[in-house]
């Protein structure tokens, strides 16, 4: 009787939940509600959050209420300190969720909203929010440390460098394609253009405010820089509809190349203060405001579905991006159903903060199934709006046509059937020239934000608005990681260089910082130019090479996991990171092999080179190369890619190989072998 | 922001549950949160674990708490990146 009172009100949860994902799965052409994605993503949360989260608590790492954590014992009132878990949560929430979940699933919509959809919530539950947990304890009971002292303390020295130069590399592709995603926004966008860039005088502003007018105000600075925002959206309508300021703002997806490699340098080489600081706290607050808002516009609006919830491009050969649903979609959306850079979180700031380490399971797996749920909000957005705008937005113009009419005509005969008026007024409505291949998910998600929002506040004259204050909430914590992480790169580059020469490593010299620096920039400004220059839109390569990349992390990441398993002696609950692992590596392995070897020009590098290759031997010029060096480029830049791919994949077939060996060992061995600080009870303080 | 030290606990919890009233103190939490994830700690909270430690030594003003978590946030080395994509 009581163990019926305990579960039936969960039975009713699955009913429900079942019952969402079946409407959805089952919708023949009849309307379908946004609402029923919501219903069924929170059932599906739910159900995980109270039994597989639990299970893992309790049997599989043994959670321990009595044992002292790091912000106890090293408790400084600053970098360690024990913090009330909803607190955390909220921190913890931020630091995880970013640009990712929004964009994979604007681009696996293509495949309809279902295959997405399904994806977000089982890898969510089995891999993604595991992962975090996972991570977030084994970094909790070794006094916080990173995962990259965590590879090398439980797997060997040689693991623990290759898994930070993979590290290194993620985070130059990261830096890349998000750089990438702002460029394909603002390309020839006054109105955008102007906007992102009013955000830097208004950070400097707030940056002098926040240290000599009112000293660590951030709150007050915080709603003066959102006023003096929404302003800069404001004047970005006027500066679109005026011809003589207009031009000015008028830039080609080069000219913004450059400009935001100039930005990332400066950006990065000043004091901390005076632009990232202040720039955070907008990224920061507009961003957890954002979210909270699209949650309730999709409530509230309970707009229609108007993507199919399978499409036929499920069978490979999309538009947006191309390859079939296995391995591609589950590298598409990596953030929102598992990330690996979230490993790096996890083992950063959180676990020096956790009161008590049962508090694991609400922040990590917690706090992932949150960001899923922002992917899924993100799929809803980008399914709301016609399918003919969306394919419009996200098919490169060598596919479809650069004129509305070849574009609309294009489209239609895919059955997505659209009129150039549409595409025209759709680009009014929204203050842009043109709406055609913006791929990117930026634009997309804009204008799903703007087609829910304006429902809900403004009408019609307000559709604009929303949509520049979507692309700017975007492009503002973009810019964010692109600065903070141009600083994180250049420390990495210069330990790195200082093992061989000394003198780069000290970070406070002027010399060091500026040569670092300018490696870091170039290294990701090389692929945000070359994603410029790609003959199918860029985001087609950097955004599968980002996934390959971020997911191989998570790979890494679990399969840490699974060694400190068999070294605590739970190696009968090791599936519980093996097997996600396992599908991890599955699908990255055959995705970089695809992209290597796919004789499919569209996928794979090595053929796509060659077709360049071989035309340019006969002294043709293929289309967008408009010249016999720029076809070079493309040679060159596709062969690089692949490269890239073999060396992901050395990465982590190494760690594959070295994670083995770590658990074959741990078997033989009759005893505990974990590297966790030895027990130790909670002081008496924390347990009132 | 004066320091309010609430000398018995290391969390300003109890400070807040003195306040009474659930609102009030979800108030200071939603605060608090919004703070710390732009990598600034509760400064009371600070305070009150510096004198309960170290008593008699010398405590940051907030001025300088608040440069010297800025520049851990961003500034430290050992490339520490703070947030995800």
């Amino acid at each position: 009787m009581e163990f019926l009172k305990r579960h039936l009100p969960w039975l009713a949860v699955a009913l429900l939940g079942t019952w969402g994902l079946a409407t959805l799965a089952l919708s023949r052409g009849e309307a379908v509600s946004a609402t029923w994605l919501v219903m069924a993503a929170i059932c599906v949360y739910l159900i995980a959050y109270r039994y597989y989260s639990l299970f893992i608590a309790n049997k599989v790492l043994g959670l321990d209420a009595t044992r002292n954590t790091p912000a106890w014992r090293h408790n400084d009132g600053l970098d360690f300190v024990p913090t009330h878990k909803y607190v955390l949560f909220g921190h913890h929430f931020a630091a995880i969720a970013g640009a990712g979940p929004l964009v994979g699933p604007v681009l696996a919509a293509q495949m309809g909203y279902l295959p997405g959809l399904l994806w977000i919530l089982a890898g969510v539950v089995l891999a993604g929010a595991v992962q975090d947990f996972i991570v977030l304890f084994i970094s909790t009971r070794r006094d916080g440390r990173s995962l990259g002292e965590m590879v090398k303390q439980e797997m060997g020295n040689v693991p623990g460098v290759i898994a930070l130069f993979g590290a290194f590399m993620i985070m130059i592709i990261i830096l890349a394609v998000l750089a990438l995603i702002v460029v394909k926004a603002l390309a020839h966008s006054p109105w955008g253009t102007f906007t992102v860039m009013a955000t830097v005088p208004v950070a400097l502003f707030m940056g002098f405010y926040v240290r000599y007018l009112r000293p660590g105000h951030i709150g007050e600075v915080s709603v003066i820089g959102f006023v003096l925002l929404m302003a800069a959206i404001v004047g970005g309508q006027a500066v679109f509809e005026s011809p003589v300021w207009g031009p000015y703002f008028d830039f080609s997806p080069e000219a913004l190349t450059w400009i935001l490699i100039g930005y990332g340098f400066v950006a990065s080489v000043l004091p901390v203060w005076m632009l990232l600081a202040p720039r955070d706290y907008l990224s920061t607050f507009l961003k957890i405001g954002t979210i909270l808002a699209l949650a309730v516009g999709i409530v509230v609006v309970n707009p229609t579905l108007a993507m199919p919830s399978i499409t036929q491009f499920a069978q490979g050969n999309g538009p947006v991006w191309a390859g079939d649903l296995f391995p591609f979609l589950f590298i598409t959306i990596a953030c929102g159903a598992v990330s690996g850079f979230h490993a790096l979180i996890s083992s950063g700031t959180t676990p020096k903060m956790l009161e008590n380490e049962t508090q694991a399971r609400f922040i990590g797996y917690g706090g992932m199934l949150a960001e899923s749920f922002v992917a899924v909000m993100a799929l809803a957005a980008a399914s709301v709006i016609d399918p003919g705008i969306y394919f419009a937005m996200n098919s490169p113009a060598a596919l479809v046509g650069n004129t509305p009419e070849a574009v609309a005509q294009t489209i239609s005969t895919w059955g997505f059937v659209i009129t150039p008026d549409v595409l025209i007024q759709t680009a009014k409505d929204v203050g842009e020239n043109t709406i055609l291949a913006r791929a990117g998910g930026a634009p997309t998600l804009a204008v799903g934000m703007a087609h829910i929002l304006h429902q809900a506040v403004g009408g019609q004259a307000m559709m604009a608005f929303w949509y520049h204050f979507a692309i700017l909430f975007e492009a503002l914590f973009i810019l964010t990681a692109v600065d903070a992480g141009t600083r994180a790169g250049r420390f990495m580059l210069q330990d790195l260089l200082g093992t061989f020469v000394p003198a780069l490593k000290r970070t406070e010299s002027l010399g060091a910082n500026l040569l670092a620096t300018g490696l870091t920039v170039a290294a990701w400004g090389y692929f945000v130019y070359q994603g410029v220059q790609d003959p199918l839109g860029g985001i087609n390569t950097l955004w599968p090479l980002f996934g390959i990349s971020n997911q191989m992390l998570a790979a890494v990441a679990l399969m840490l996991g699974t060694v400190v398993l068999f070294n605590m002696k739970r190696e009968r609950y090791a599936w519980v990171t093996a097997l996600p692992a396992a599908w991890l590596l599955a699908c990255t392995l055959s995705a970089g092999w695809l992209k290597i070897f796919s004789s499919d020009v569209k996928v794979g590098f090595l053929a796509h080179a060659n077709r360049y290759a071989d035309a340019l031997a006969q002294g043709q010029v293929l289309a967008p190369a408009k010249s016999a060096a720029a076809m070079a480029r493309v040679v060159f830049n596709d062969r690089l890619d692949a490269g890239l791919c073999v060396l992901f994949m050395a990465v982590v077939l190494s760690t594959l190989v070295y994670s083995v060996r770590a658990c074959l060992r741990a078997r033989g061995q009759a005893k505990d072998q974990t590297r966790e600080v030895p027990y130790q009870p909670l002081p008496a303080e924390a347990r009132a | 922001m004066n320091p309010a030290p609430a000398p018995t606990s290391g969390t300003s919890t109890a400070a807040a549950s003195a306040l009474g009233s659930p609102l009030l103190e979800a108030g200071r939490y939603i605060a608090q949160s919004f703070r710390l994830m732009v990598g600034q700690p509760s400064y009371d909270t600070y305070v009150a674990h510096r004198q309960r430690t170290h008593p008699g030594e010398p405590v940051m003003s907030y001025e300088a708490f608040f440069r010297e978590r800025q520049e851990a946030r961003y500034g430290g080395g050992k490339g520490r990146m703070g947030r995800c994509c």
